[in-house]
């Protein structure tokens, strides 16, 4: 896939669920949802996030409930990437199976919010594009940037009977 | 370095020597069971979408528990859409309306040590308790398994907790999980796996098991488990499963654990959580004359056929108190049947208790039983966030079935060892 490439937005420790997708928005559509997304620890950021930006993050980025949304909404919103000290664990499945590249670093990232930052999964390189300074994170296995690729799993499997139907 | 049990688990559906905590690999899947919920509803778009179908259906097991009995229009939908799917799909594995997925998985003997399972449901970590890797995924994961058999899963490491000495009277396996979840926080789990060893655990039953591996959801692990012994092997047998080379379902003497917390069962004291929180928990003096609205014995953790007898020996001869009621919803039909034929059913209602359908029921906040606002409840179920049982200002309070008929009795919170001869 195409390296991830964008402006940084920076977020500290234990960013939740009910951060990323709150519950008071679950029973209206996605777009609505996609407005109040990190709204209580950053109130910018739905307004002003372009395609292709990358979260920063520390631990536990998505700890909480196995909502789907929270992943979802970050991928409607156009996020390219989100690299965090660690994921809550439910959340890091969700996002590889919604096609939102999610790796983790444990690397001191000289990055300032607003900084164009680049994210190569495959290399396990987050590269500050400002500065021209590279930091390492833990690669993702190519069949699972395959998925991701294709935009997640179920977009994933679709291609993959296709070419095994057209095949046969 | 060795292997840790869900090491080896992993590893071996993986199709590898070894595996290490961290890494992303591909597992085979032994089996996936799904309930009503989030079962055919969530995944029967996706299958359509793919025009793919089940990859194993001899590998699939389809329960119904969220919505049973239909109370309405929607769930009985539900219900029938799910009935409908297991007959055009040819599921041979359906049970219907016969308990609790998690309880009825095991009492049909589905799993055996070292099989690696995914459940649709937050509480599939219950079914650690056979010596099986089981982990819960939602309905996007499932469809990919059900298409492909497959699923890919980050190495979990694995957290230990060590239970010595002997639980006393009036204190069960809910006490010995709502002490972990005090000591360790709803998020001590670290989406890590919970193995749990030590000789109170020996001395378990398997459904007391059950409610060990179950909580370990509430501590934020992936998912828990325990190493099977010959007891697990006997459980296994007698509901007509296969429990296979067991003893080698153990981990490696020398297998890395990331921590390991000791415990002590002589000391415990029954346990109660307060709202809204299973880490809440403390003994049961803290919140002793605490009044309650409603008791409630029921769910995967709380009213198997063990718990039940639990909540019979303190009710043995006494009445629920007219300011309070004790509703009792067996975790299986089977779980019923053994309670009538042993007289616990006829102590039980003989206090006063109301028994109620099998199912997830006023647990999850679904069927018969939920709570009016401001309402207190004490329940021998898994949970007590906000507003789970009701509206959000109903509380909920934890604990053992033992704890639960006490303040059934008392119309408030007690001590149940004082009913105990």
């Amino acid at each position: 896939m195409s390296i991830p490439r964008g402006r940084a937005w920076l977020f500290d420790n234990d960013v939740d669920t009910d951060v990323l997708a709150p519950g008071l928005y679950m029973k209206g559509p996605m777009e609505e949802m996609a407005r109040h997304c990190l709204e209580s620890v950053n109130p910018d950021f739905a307004a002003n996030v372009e395609a292709g930006d990358i979260i920063l993050a520390g631990s536990n980025f998505g700890i909480g409930s196995s909502r789907e949304q929270a992943a979802q909404v970050l991928t409607m919103l156009g996020i390219g990437a989100v690299v965090a000290k660690s994921f809550g664990g439910i959340f890091y499945r969700n996002a590889l199976n919604f096609g939102l590249l999610a790796v983790t670093s444990q690397a001191d990232l000289q990055v300032a919010a607003g900084d164009v930052v680049s994210v190569d999964g495959v290399a396990g390189i987050v590269t500050n594009e400002l500065t021209a300074k590279t930091f390492s994170c833990d690669p993702v296995p190519e069949h699972l940037m395959a998925m991701v690729a294709a935009g997640g799993l179920v977009p994933h499997l679709e291609q993959r009977l296709n070419a095994e139907r057209e095949a046969n | 370095m060795g292997l840790t049990l869900a090491e080896k688990i992993i590893a071996n559906a993986a199709g590898r020597d070894s595996v290490k905590p961290g890494e992303i690999v591909t597992c085979r899947v032994d089996l996936a069971m799904m309930h009503d919920s989030g079962g055919p509803r969530r995944v029967a778009p996706i299958l359509e979408r793919l025009n793919a179908k089940v990859w194993d259906l001899e590998k699939v097991v389809v329960i119904t528990d969220h919505y049973v009995p239909a109370v309405d229009a929607e769930s009985a939908a539900i219900l029938d859409l799910t009935r409908k799917w297991v007959k055009a799909n040819d599921v041979p594995r359906f049970h219907d309306m016969e308990g609790i997925c998690h309880v009825v998985l095991q009492e049909n003997g589905h799993l055996s040590p070292g099989m690696f399972v995914v459940g649709g449901d937050s509480h599939s970590p219950s079914g650690g308790a056979a010596g099986c890797f089981m982990f819960g995924v939602g309905a996007t994961d499932m469809a990919g398994v059900l298409v492909t058999g497959e699923t890919w899963i980050k190495v979990p490491g694995t957290i230990g907790i060590r239970w010595n000495g002997r639980l006393g009277d009036g204190v069960s396996a809910k006490d010995m999980m709502l002490a972990a979840c005090a000591r360790l926080g709803m998020g001590g789990g670290d989406y890590q796996v919970i193995e749990y060893f030590g000789e109170t655990i020996s001395d378990l039953s398997m459904p007391e098991r059950l409610t060990l591996c179950n909580m370990a959801a509430e501590l934020g692990a992936q998912t828990g488990i325990i190493a099977a012994d010959q007891s697990t092997a006997d459980y296994i047998q007698a509901a007509g499963g296969v429990s296979g080379a067991f003893e080698t379902w153990c981990g490696d003497d020398d297998a890395r654990y990331l921590d390991v917390h000791d415990f002590n069962a002589d000391e415990l004291a029954p346990q109660v959580a307060i709202p809204h929180s299973p880490a809440n928990s403390a003994s049961v003096e803290k919140s002793a004359g605490q009044r309650v609205d409603q008791a409630y014995i029921g769910a995967c953790t709380g009213a198997k056929l063990e718990d039940l007898q639990m909540a019979a020996r303190v009710l043995e001869g006494n009445k629920v108190s007219s300011s309070t009621r004790l509703l009792i919803a067996p975790a299986s039909t089977r779980t019923t049947a053994e309670a009538a034929a042993d007289g616990t059913l006829a102590t039980l209602t003989a206090a006063g208790a109301i028994l109620m359908p099998s199912g997830c029921g006023a647990c999850a906040g679904y069927g018969a039983g939920v709570l009016a606002e401001g309402e207190v409840c004490i329940a021998s179920t898994a949970r007590n966030f906000k507003g789970r049982m009701g509206p959000t200002n109903s509380d909920v309070y934890l604990a053992s079935p033992y704890t639960v008929a006490a303040a059934a009795i008392a119309g408030e919170i007690a001590d149940p060892r004082e009913f105990l001869s």
